[in-house]
């Protein structure tokens, strides 16, 4: 029998994740140390470089912003008892669904091209999730092996399309042409410019909004919805669900679709916001890191936001590193993300029973 | 004489929970000592520490009176302790012989330890009664047989203080006669045997001496000569209970549940339920005996709409229900409600709070909240004012479900179910590890329940409960009904053949 994990909510929610930062970064400071560079420096010039300036700042919300979409994207499937891993191939095919959306409604006026976008962006991510949904809930394929494979066919699948058909005649890139002015999602610097306020230039776009506002949404659907309920219990306990009367086949292609519509909001972010454009890799492994992200913040809105900006500070802050020590590459920066992963995923157990086995202890030498 | 086990001062503790409070039992060698108490009183922690699963924290143990530290169960064997436990450690593809080889194959070539076994295994046979074929695969054989494996399997070892964790609780009640017997020629020989149990009548029946625990300490040890079940019932919860409900004859009205030719198969193909036809009519409690596993379970499922009967006909105060509408959630809306068997599996969610608990099968209702958004603030008053009913302690609607303890997640299902009125109530072990105190209190809901004219159906493993509550009492084996009797004109040794199939010599 293993002690009983009887934690206050607040340990259970920031205790844990912050000792598990702080481990990851003790033994990145190490790693630091053994290539024979300076751990205190590298760290100034991480948080200098995400936080310290206002484009770095902007830079990292911007990050941030891409990391609680796929962020949420893995949560709600993981509500139901799925493990998505194919936040890639989601994303990529939202990215497929705003390129067709934008470049082919172009009569139509600006005010409507953004929310078709977008729209656009959650069904076609919806879509590619929900085939490996519904293979897993009708016929027990299961989930992880399918998403995989079906990253891989997405990215396939985009490759041909961009070569073959989407690319603009004329270019020698794989790319299609840049969407219309006016279905592009503004930035936050000509946002705030115009309403007077002078902010550094960076990626940085409205995007962040949606992503909160998705944020929110996650948490009112999840834990306060009847059909988040429903999820919730046929991830925690299926044989309650089917004597509930719920159906966890229904359910699972339901969070399934959930899960590859906000997994297009990376697409969103990138492409709207930023790219302006189809191309291929703009989801560059963010749709793993969701993963990451999401096992960190417990699944839990909040905790996914929390997580989503310390992963925004290692990618932008990161990259600040790598071009200001040299000798830091970027490889470095994906190691010490890779430790925090494994700190925040996997290792979480070994604190939690440390910190409850503390509390415990406490509890004891009270009573 | 030294006793064959004396623990001293035992204690343990898990987190906050203190299971064993300086715990002293003794037990004089060549007795059969039981030990008794509810479900948490410490028990089992007590058993674990003796054979070595944990370690006290503080505390002693002598074997024949010398003090030995046991860290594992191989520590226990060495010091001749042997324990069978509730859920068998067999591996059923293997045959009786190896299976009593296991963890004592004597080398890398199985041919000379088996021998060895075979020669032991006759001994053991000849001296205790203990006749088993040694060749039989341990899948094939009957729950009762299983058993007597894992005994032989002690003995060989050579075990002479046998512990045996709630043996009865998968037997039939002639396979618990055997087993009685059996432990009784052991004693003869002059081995120890400790026996688990929260079944008052076996302790009476069997034992020398009898232990009682209350919230991990050791209350009181008596000779079982001395004492009385209620007497016992009252030292195990601390206050006076009724072991047995009043209630008062029946008057059956209009059949409201009606089984016709039901039929059950499993997800393997396994025919579970055969051409069961039945009637429960409003006012009266059905109790359906049985051994665990011949079919109790998938019936009240069938019912219940959780699976698909393959054959059969259900008919709900009248109304004939359709294949297509078979599904709990139309069979909830047509009053037919349903207690599960297994709480923590199927009855509620462990990690949801009670309030998301309580309304598992309900989360639908308009009234529980506006539009697609549940409102908690209202689930949350609805389950304190149900918890005050029910007396359902701690009254936290906050608190995750799997802290409460076993008879008040039992209470939050029964209130959940209850509460929205049945016409029909199926009833599945309705107080399997509920403690004593509790199991009152279920059992005179459910009385009151029948009294206010709702039919219920009761699936039980603990035969006195069926012929306590049931006004007429069905009895399963193998998948069939095998009979039916009034419960005030049958008896247990009735009920014990028909519940093994042996229908002739019961009628």
């Amino acid at each position: 029998m293993s002690a009983p994990l009887d934690l206050p909510k607040w340990a259970d929610t920031i205790l844990v994740p912050a000792i598990s930062v702080v481990a990851a970064f003790l033994v990145a400071g190490l790693v630091v140390l053994a290539i024979g560079e300076n751990p205190l420096t590298a760290t100034r010039w991480l948080l200098l470089g995400s936080l310290g300036t206002g484009e770095g700042l902007g830079f990292t919300l911007f990050y941030m912003t891409d990391f609680i979409f796929v962020g949420l994207a893995v949560a709600v499937a993981y509500h139901a008892g799925l493990f998505n891993i194919g936040g890639e191939g989601q994303a990529t095919l939202a990215g497929l669904g705003i390129a067709l959306v934008l470049n082919n409604l172009t009569f139509l006026p600006g005010f409507l091209l953004i929310p078709l976008g977008i729209l656009g962006a959650a069904a076609f991510g919806a879509l590619w999730a929900a085939i490996p949904g519904y293979l897993q809930a009708k016929r027990g394929s299961h989930i992880v092996i399918t998403t995989i494979m079906f990253n891989w066919l997405a990215s396939v699948l985009i490759v041909y399309l961009l070569v073959n058909v989407l690319r603009e005649p004329q270019s020698m890139n794989p790319e299609t042409r840049a969407f219309p002015e006016q279905a592009q999602i503004p930035f936050m610097h000509d946002v705030f410019a115009a309403i007077g306020i002078e902010i550094p230039h960076s990626q940085l776009n409205l995007t962040l909004v949606l992503a909160l506002a998705a944020a929110y949404c996650v948490w009112l659907l999840i834990y306060r919805s009847r059909l988040g309920y429903a999820i919730r219990v046929v991830g925690s306990n299926p044989s309650a669900a089917i004597y509930a009367g719920i159906s966890p086949a229904r359910i699972i292609i339901i969070a399934m679709v959930l899960s590859g519509a906000l997994a297009g909001g990376l697409a969103v972010n990138e492409l709207m916001g930023y790219q302006h454009r189809l191309l291929l890799e703009f989801t560059s492994g963010y749709g793993f890191v969701g993963i990451a992200v999401a096992l960190m913040g417990r699944a839990h809105p909040v905790g996914i936001i929390l997580a989503s900006l310390l992963f925004g500070i290692l990618y932008q802050g990161g990259a600040e590193l790598a071009f200001e020590q040299p000798a830091i590459t970027r490889d470095m920066v994906v190691v010490i993300g890779g430790i925090i992963i494994l700190f925040a995923g996997a290792l979480d157990g070994l604190f939690r029973r440390l910190v409850a086995h503390l509390f415990a202890r406490q509890k004891l030498a009270r009573a | 004489m030294s006793p064959a086990i004396e623990l001293i001062a035992i204690n343990k503790s898990f987190g906050a929970v203190h299971a064993n409070k300086d715990v002293n039992l003794s037990v004089e060698r060549g007795t059969i000592h039981g030990v008794v108490g509810e479900n948490g009183a410490g028990k089992s922690t007590l058993m674990s520490i003796l054979y070595g699963f944990y370690e006290a924290d503080s505390g002693e143990v002598r074997v024949n009176g010398k003090p030995i530290a046991i860290r594992s169960p191989i520590d226990a064997i060495c010091a001749g302790i042997g324990m069978v436990h509730q859920h068998f450690m067999l591996v059923e593809p293997l045959s009786v012989v190896e299976n009593v080889m296991l963890g004592a194959e004597g080398g890398a070539m199985l041919r000379v330890g088996e021998a060895t076994v075979r020669a032991e295994l006759a001994r053991l046979a000849k001296d205790y009664g203990l006749e088993i074929d040694v060749d039989a695969t341990v899948g094939d054989l009957s729950v009762g047989l299983q058993q007597r494996v894992e005994i032989l399997k002690a003995l060989y070892r050579g075990a002479d203080i046998l512990i045996l964790d709630e043996p009865t609780a998968v037997l039939t009640p002639a396979e618990a006669d055997a087993l009685f017997d059996l432990l009784r020629s052991l004693k003869e020989q002059g081995k120890t045997v400790i026996l688990i149990t929260h079944k008052l009548r076996e302790i009476m029946a069997i034992t020398d001496r009898v232990s009682v625990m209350r919230r991990g300490e050791m209350v009181a040890t008596v000779e079982t000569a001395n004492t009385s079940p209620p007497e016992l019932a009252e030292l195990m919860v601390g206050r006076r209970v009724l072991l047995r409900v009043e209630k008062a004859e029946n008057t059956p009205g209009a059949p409201l549940l009606e089984v016709e030719n039901l039929s059950v198969v499993d997800s393997r193909g396994v025919l579970r339920v055969a051409n069961a036809s039945f009637t429960v009519r409003a006012g009266e409690i059905v109790g359906i005996a049985g051994v665990a596993g011949n079919g109790q379970s998938e019936l009240l499922e069938a019912i219940a709409g959780m699976r698909q009967p393959v054959l059969g006909l259900l008919r709900l105060d009248g109304r004939d229900i359709a294949w297509s509408e078979h599904n709990p959630h139309r069979m909830r809306q047509f009053g037919l409600l349903h207690v599960p068997e297994d709480r923590l599996r199927t009855g509620l969610v462990p990690a949801f709070p009670a309030f998301e608990s309580a309304i598992l099968g309900f989360s639908d209702e308009p009234h529980l909240g506006r539009g697609p958004i549940l409102d908690h603030d209202r689930l949350i008053a609805d389950l304190a004012k149900k918890m005050e009913q029910y007396d359902v302690r701690p009254p936290a609607p906050r608190l995750k479900s799997s802290k409460f303890s076993g008879g008040n997640q039992q209470k939050i299902v029964l209130a959940r179910e209850i509460e929205r009125n049945p016409k029909v109530l199926l009833v599945g072990q309705p107080t399997r590890g509920v403690d004593i105190g509790a199991i009152e209190f279920i059992h005179r809901r459910l009385i009151a329940l029948r009294d206010a004219g709702v039919a219920i159906l009761l699936v039980s493993v603990e035969l006195d409960e069926i012929m306590n509550l049931s006004d007429r009492i069905l009895t399963m084996c193998g998948g069939k009904i095998t009979g039916e009797r009034k419960a005030s004109q049958t008896n247990e040794q009735e009920l014990g053949l028909l519940m093994a199939g042996i229908v002739d010599e019961a009628a």
